[in-house]
């Protein structure tokens, strides 16, 4: 039993055990309040009922001097001193004489005046009686006698005792229960807690794949285990993605920059005149060029998905976007052999302006990219705008291949290009910028089947049409 | 012969360049001077003010991250002692409210690093009062060729050139830098008001679409492109 020792003393150092341990302090202080009132209560009460009957018996005493006079006294008092478990009585005469009596012991001068008090005594009547408290009245009778009525009090503080012994047991009865039953119920609880630490351990140890156990209760463990399994959820994709995009980087931009070095290197080990130095030249300005758009990407789409814009958000129309991007890539799509049509109702959406259109150009590019049709006959790209419910969509559409099912949640990661051969310029950041954009300004991105062809449908919260001017 | 292309020979810019990286200046200095310019240098904000309060300059070329007087700064104070030269901004920070920040303290244009200095020529040159049409001009003239800004009308050689309302406003601002070289974003800044990265040829088509509608059937071509910068609208080819 060595490992009670040091369990125990983590037990009390628990939170749950602390709240056990202020709970009880709290309950025995009432319970002992709730006993101290009770004693005293009872106390009080008895004290009323002794003063009563001493009451009484004088009265009954004075009655029976004023029928008979001392004699009758005498008698009456003899008579009473006989039954069981009676009053205490004294009767003296004017020389202090004792004319009848049931005890033996009093302080001198008890009664040289009248009154209610307090005072030890001993039974004259039962042989080894010890020393025991009484309350007493002394009375004045005309003729010089006193008489001395009371009754014993030590019953008082039995009858107490009766109360109070009983429910001090009970007190540290449900002291040492509770003190038990808490120690069960908090070895219970630290024990899941104890899990969720181990498991936490784990996952900081570098395993994000750890969950918390669910035991199915659905009590404060539970929720709390779901919701911290959510948040590694959370967690473990964001890392997975930073790891692709590492990975990517590594590959995107060390790639155009190997070349580039190789280029240079190449030009001056191996050119000979002005021309292959200039041609060296000017496919470096190329590539570079093409790293600074990767970067400018990157970063636009770090900013939006940082959030900062949502302070500079404006009411901004997004049919005029619509028409202005349209008429902006009309050219192109047709000299690409494309029919490039606009549809748009008008809507209003809380926005920057200038990220809203660079996300409808990067579609429409893609569109005017991906969307021609196998046949080669004349392809269609629509752009359309409209409201529904609380929302706008946005739709772009084209007539080539569309995006296979499986692949529809790929495309929006970083330099994901269904492209295997990447033949085709870009960056593989278009529809990444496009899906932060869209949750930069609170909507979503969806792809579809146009049949034939792709549909991207981007949605966003649209402002209420009585706010359009 | 120079590997920069730039707009007539014939007018000469005295520009004012403020920035502390020596090579970056140095290698601006060297590419404005071949491009027939003259140009002084204040490696801080500082000495970049006094300058400018000093100097009679065409152009001011800032930096946004100056020692001693940050360049927005330094155009606000600039602006705020009624000194109306023309400044273009030059920034590592390229994110539009970057951009509306530079405007906004006085800048006339900004442009993000890196850049290529064909860009920050052309803008420049565009930004100097000294040359191209003044903006309050209605009628605009380049060789036969009439660009009419109040009645929306187009004519060349006296017949009249239908154009669309876009194409109209895209010759427009061709034919106000007549004789400089425009840039494709020049373009789609001016003429679109879209700050953004076009990436393809978007803006090529249009001026192709244009320049068919404005040179065809004529022996003299107006609409010019200028290999590795952009478009220049002129008389002739010299």
């Amino acid at each position: 039993m060595r490992i009670l020792p040091r369990g125990l003393s983590r037990l009390i150092r628990t939170t749950a055990f602390k709240l056990l341990a202020v709970y009880l302090v709290v309950f025995a202080v009432f319970a002992l309040f709730m006993i101290g009132y009770v004693a005293w209560h009872t106390r009080q009460l008895i004290e009323t009922q002794v003063a009563e009957s001493v009451a009484g018996e004088v009265r009954f005493l004075s009655e029976q001097y004023r029928i008979g006079g001392i004699q009758r006294l005498v008698f009456a008092i003899d008579r009473r001193t006989r039954r069981p478990g009676s009053s205490i009585y004294l009767l003296t005469n004017f020389n202090g004489e004792v004319l009848a009596s049931n005890v033996s012991d009093l302080p001198l001068g008890l009664l040289d005046a009248a009154g209610t008090r307090f005072t030890f005594y001993r039974r004259s009547d039962e042989a080894g009686a010890k020393e025991n408290l009484a309350f007493v009245e002394v009375f004045m009778l005309p003729g010089g006698y006193r008489l001395l009525v009371g009754r014993d009090v030590e019953e008082r503080d039995t009858v107490r005792q009766m109360v109070v012994r009983p429910a001090q047991g009970a007190l540290l009865l449900i002291l040492v229960l509770g003190l038990v039953g808490g120690f069960f119920v908090t070895r219970r609880v630290l024990k899941r807690i104890d899990s969720m630490t181990a498991t936490s351990e784990i996952i900081m140890a570098g395993n994000l794949s750890g969950r918390l156990t669910v035991d199915g209760t659905d009590d404060e463990f539970d929720r709390l285990a779901h919701s911290l399994n959510a948040m590694l959820e959370r967690i473990e994709a964001l890392m997975i993605g930073l790891k692709e995009v590492s990975d990517n980087i590594a590959h995107d931009l060390k790639t155009p920059l190997t070349r580039l070095r190789n280029r240079a290197e190449e030009a001056l080990r191996g050119a000979s005149g002005e021309a292959q130095y200039r041609a060296a030249l000017e496919t470096t300005i190329e590539e570079s060029e093409n790293l600074i758009r990767t970067f400018d990407a990157l970063l636009m789409i770090a900013r939006a998905e940082a959030g900062q814009a949502r302070g500079t958000m404006v009411p901004v129309d997004l049919a005029a976007i619509a028409e202005n991007v349209a008429e902006l890539y009309e050219p192109l799509a047709d000299e690409q052999g494309l029919d490039l049509t606009v549809e748009a109702e008008p809507v209003q959406v809380l926005g920057v302006r200038e990220l809203l259109a660079q996300v409808l150009a990067n579609l429409v590019d893609n569109a005017i990219k991906y969307g021609h049709p196998p046949a080669g006959a004349r392809g269609q790209i629509r752009v359309r705008l409209r409201r529904e419910g609380g929302d706008a969509l946005l739709e772009v559409s084209d007539s080539g291949e569309g995006i296979p099912e499986k692949d529809r949640d790929r495309v929006v990661e970083r330099f994901v290009r269904l492209d295997a051969s990447r033949t085709r310029p870009g960056s593989g950041l278009g529809l990444s910028l496009v899906a932060a954009v869209a949750r930069l300004h609170g909507g979503g991105l969806a792809f579809s089947d146009a049949a034939p062809g792709l549909k991207v449908t981007l949605r966003l919260p649209a402002l209420s049409p009585e706010g359009l001017a | 012969m120079t590997l920069i292309q730039t707009s007539d020979d014939s007018f000469a810019m005295r520009l004012l360049l403020i920035e502390d990286d020596r090579d970056a200046a140095d290698y601006l200095r060297k590419a404005f001077r071949e491009a027939g310019h003259v140009v002084d240098h204040a490696a801080d904000g500082e000495e970049g003010l006094a300058l400018a309060l000093d100097g009679h300059y065409d152009v001011l070329v800032v930096d946004r991250m100056l020692p001693r007087r940050d360049g927005l700064s330094v155009v606000s104070e600039l602006r705020q002692r009624g000194e109306a030269t023309p400044v273009l901004i030059l920034s590592a920070l390229g994110q539009v409210d970057d951009r509306v920040m530079g405007l906004r303290a006085g800048g006339d244009d900004y442009l993000p690093k890196p850049y290529a200095f064909t860009e920050l020529l052309a803008r420049v040159e565009a930004l100097s009062r000294r040359s191209g049409i003044p903006a309050t001009e209605t009628l605009y003239k380049v060789g036969d060729l009439e660009l009419d800004r109040l009645a929306h009308r187009v004519s060349r050689a006296g017949k009249d050139v239908p154009l669309q309302p876009r194409e109209f406003r895209l010759l427009e601002y061709l034919m106000r830098h007549a004789g400089q070289v425009v840039t494709r974003t020049m373009l789609l800044e001016n003429v679109w008001d879209y700050h953004f990265d076009p990436q393809t040829n978007v803006i090529d088509v249009h001026v192709s679409r244009l320049r068919s509608k404005i040179d065809k059937g004529f022996d003299v071509p107006l609409i010019h492109t200028v290999r590795g910068a952009g478009y220049m609208v002129r008389e002739g080819l010299k």
